[in-house]
């Protein structure tokens, strides 16, 4: 089976006022499908730049990425975009929900960019949402749910389009224990249905979980 | 995309900003509503005008010294009477010929007064214009030679002085001369800004001793043949030259009036309406300003958007569609504002306004162009934004 992600020597740096800033200095990294992984390590070891790299919204500096066999380096931003409706889900830290609009839209958000129909996206998103406990709060905005809501709204939207890797950066930092305890219950729940789930925790308990760790340093993993 | 998708978060968008989303489109109301007004005034005075033209009556050739185009100062005219004869003899026909010196002068009867343009005329005026009369008769040719002071009045003359006693006979003076009443016109309205229904008129001869001159100020001819309107007014305009070596005189049809007044109308609504393109242009602006409001205050959507799977083209036409929709709704406003002027200075004015569809439409057009011009650069910078650095900013 295709790795769903292979990076080779992955770099990343950025410019900053002339100064060149490296935040990945060459990691090679293999997630398969299926696999449990959680990355760790201090503030600013580049973790973050590593997740968006797997996710495909952004290209490395140097050395090859290949998520779900296709290189990133050589892909449109058209087929990038496409990739990343079509196999990648992504979790954030701080939600990134649309304000003015329900749970149930904002689950079916990344269905409109598959060309999908109003009803049609209800319909599922209204699946997804009662797969992650929050059937009764389909017609609720943002502002009108707690955290641990919002974050499993999140978690819907990122499953809506049936990815085959989830990728959650620090999904339970802005949550309590108990709400974060019951968040991972469900990322690890649906790593047993055999999506790939790559998480960033700064947790030691959180990232134990895992059926691997990876830790990073200076932009670059410690064996 | 998926249009329908797009329209939906575009008229979302516009919403949840009202106030805001109109006070933009102000500009585009206010332009689109100034075009269509005055084009429609334009429109409405040039119809008024061609109407009037005509209604003159058909195959009319005016003779005026000097030359008749936009701007020529009037030149005073040393025609006489026997210009007149000898205008005649070219056209081979006495009843063809009317002419004309006219002079604004105070009428009077018992004790109501008026200010009417007196007309000095031959007995040929109704059978060269088209006049018809009320009541009474007109000027005969008796009336011209023995210079009769007999008076025919305009229907608001009449009115004024005599009000609903029939005037046939009575006694009036025109500058303190005595005139007897013996016809009155039909009522006729406005005529090339003229208020045809305050003129009075009475023989050539009559007029020319009241004024102390033996001058006429132009003639008009009513050419028997279409087809041969233009050899005719050369040769008068020959013979008059050859009268007067020293004076220009021109000969137009109604074709040529129409002709010189649309070039004037056309011209003065052509510098409105650009003017009033000017707030258009000033509204796009506005809009543009806006967008880039809009898509700055917006760049975690975007970047959420985009991490989901928007395509950049995906982003562009949803803030592309925002500011067309903008400036259509403002379009759609504006032409019913400019719609709603134009019939209320038509209805409560004695300014003439005629609606458009071209005109309508051209605005509507012109105002999703703007639209689509104004919103392309924020749009696509909507588009290019890196999903990483949107999703980071606050
Ligand atoms: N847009 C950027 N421009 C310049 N430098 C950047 C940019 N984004 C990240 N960096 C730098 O790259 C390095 C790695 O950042 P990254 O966000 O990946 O760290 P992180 O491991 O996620 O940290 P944290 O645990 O605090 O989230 C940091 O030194 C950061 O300052
Ligand atoms: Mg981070």
């Amino acid at each position: 089976m295709t790795p769903a992600v292979v990076a080779t020597e992955v770099t990343r740096t950025y410019q900053l006022d002339g100064f060149t800033v490296p935040a990945l200095r060459g990691v090679s990294l293999t997630v398969e499908p299926g696999d449990y992984l959680a990355i760790v390590g201090t503030s600013g070891s580049g973790k973050s730049t590593l997740m968006h790299l797997l996710g495909g919204l952004d290209r490395p500096t140097s050395g090859t990425l290949l998520i779900g066999g296709r290189d990133v380096g050589a892909l449109t931003p058209n087929e990038l975009a496409d990739l990343r409706n079509s196999t990648i889900g992504f979790v954030f830290q701080s939600f990134h929900l649309l304000a003015r609009t329900t749970a149930q839209d904002n689950v079916g958000l990344p269905l409109v960019y598959r060309g999908i129909g109003r009803r049609e996206r209800r319909a599922r998103a209204a699946t997804m949402l009662e797969r992650v406990g929050l059937a009764h709060r389909i017609a609720h905005r943002p502002n009108q749910l707690s955290g641990g809501e919002q974050q499993r709204v999140a978690i819907a939207r990122a499953l809506v389009t049936g990815p085959s890797l989830l990728l959650a950066d620090e999904p339970t930092g802005n949550l309590d224990s108990a709400t974060g305890q019951s968040i991972l219950t469900l990322l690890e729940s649906l790593n047993a249905e055999g999506v790939a789930v790559v998480l960033v925790t700064h947790d030691r308990e959180v990232a134990a979980r895992a059926d691997r760790q990876i830790l990073m340093k200076d932009g670059l993993i410690v064996p | 995309m998926r249009v329908a998708e797009a329209w939906r978060v575009a008229l979302d968008a516009l919403r949840a900003n009202r106030l805001r989303s109109l006070l933009t489109m102000l500009g585009v109301v206010i332009g689109v509503a100034a075009v269509v007004a005055l084009v429609a005034i334009g429109t409405g005075t040039k119809q008024l005008i061609e109407r009037q033209v005509e209604g003159l009556g058909s195959n009319l050739l005016i003779v005026v010294p000097g030359k008749l185009t936009a701007g020529a100062a009037p030149t005073s005219s040393p025609m006489t009477l026997e210009d007149a004869d000898a205008v005649s003899r070219v056209v081979g026909d006495r009843s063809r010929v009317a002419v004309t010196i006219a002079s604004g002068e105070t009428v009077r009867a018992g004790s109501r007064s008026a200010f009417a343009s007196m007309q000095g005329v031959l007995e040929t005026t109704p059978s060269v214009f088209v006049r018809t009369l009320a009541r009474g008769a007109y000027l005969t040719r008796a009336d011209v030679s023995t210079g009769r002071r007999v008076a025919v009045l305009g229907a608001g003359v009449a009115r004024t002085l005599f009000g609903d006693r029939d005037p046939i006979g009575r006694q009036m003076t025109i500058g303190g001369v005595r005139f007897r009443v013996i016809g009155v016109f039909e009522q006729l309205g406005q005529s090339l800004g003229v208020d045809r229904d305050g003129e009075v008129h009475v023989p050539v001869t009559a007029a020319q001793r009241l004024l102390g001159t033996d001058r006429i100020d132009g003639l008009a001819i009513r050419a028997p043949d279409r087809d041969r309107i233009d050899q005719l007014g050369a040769d008068v305009v020959a013979t008059l030259t050859d009268r007067h070596p020293d004076t220009d005189f021109s000969a137009v049809t109604q074709e040529q009036i129409l002709g010189v007044l649309g070039d004037i109308l056309g011209v003065l609504t052509g510098v409105l309406a650009a003017i009033a393109g000017i707030s258009l242009l000033v509204g796009g602006v506005g809009v543009s300003n806006i967008m880039l409001v809009s898509v700055r205050e917006r760049t975690k959507e975007i970047g959420l958007r985009k991490a989901v799977g928007a395509r950049p083209r995906d982003i562009g036409t949803q803030f592309l569609l925002e500011a067309v929709l903008l400036t259509t709704t403002g379009g759609v406003l504006g032409m019913l504002l400019g719609a709603a002027t134009a019939l209320i200075v038509d209805g409560l004015s004695p300014v003439p306004a005629a609606l458009t569809w071209w005109s309508m439409a051209l605005a509507f057009g012109v105002s999703a162009a703007v639209g689509i011009i104004f919103g392309v650069v924020p749009a696509q910078r909507a588009g290019k934004l890196d999903p990483v650095v949107a999703l980071r900013t606050e």
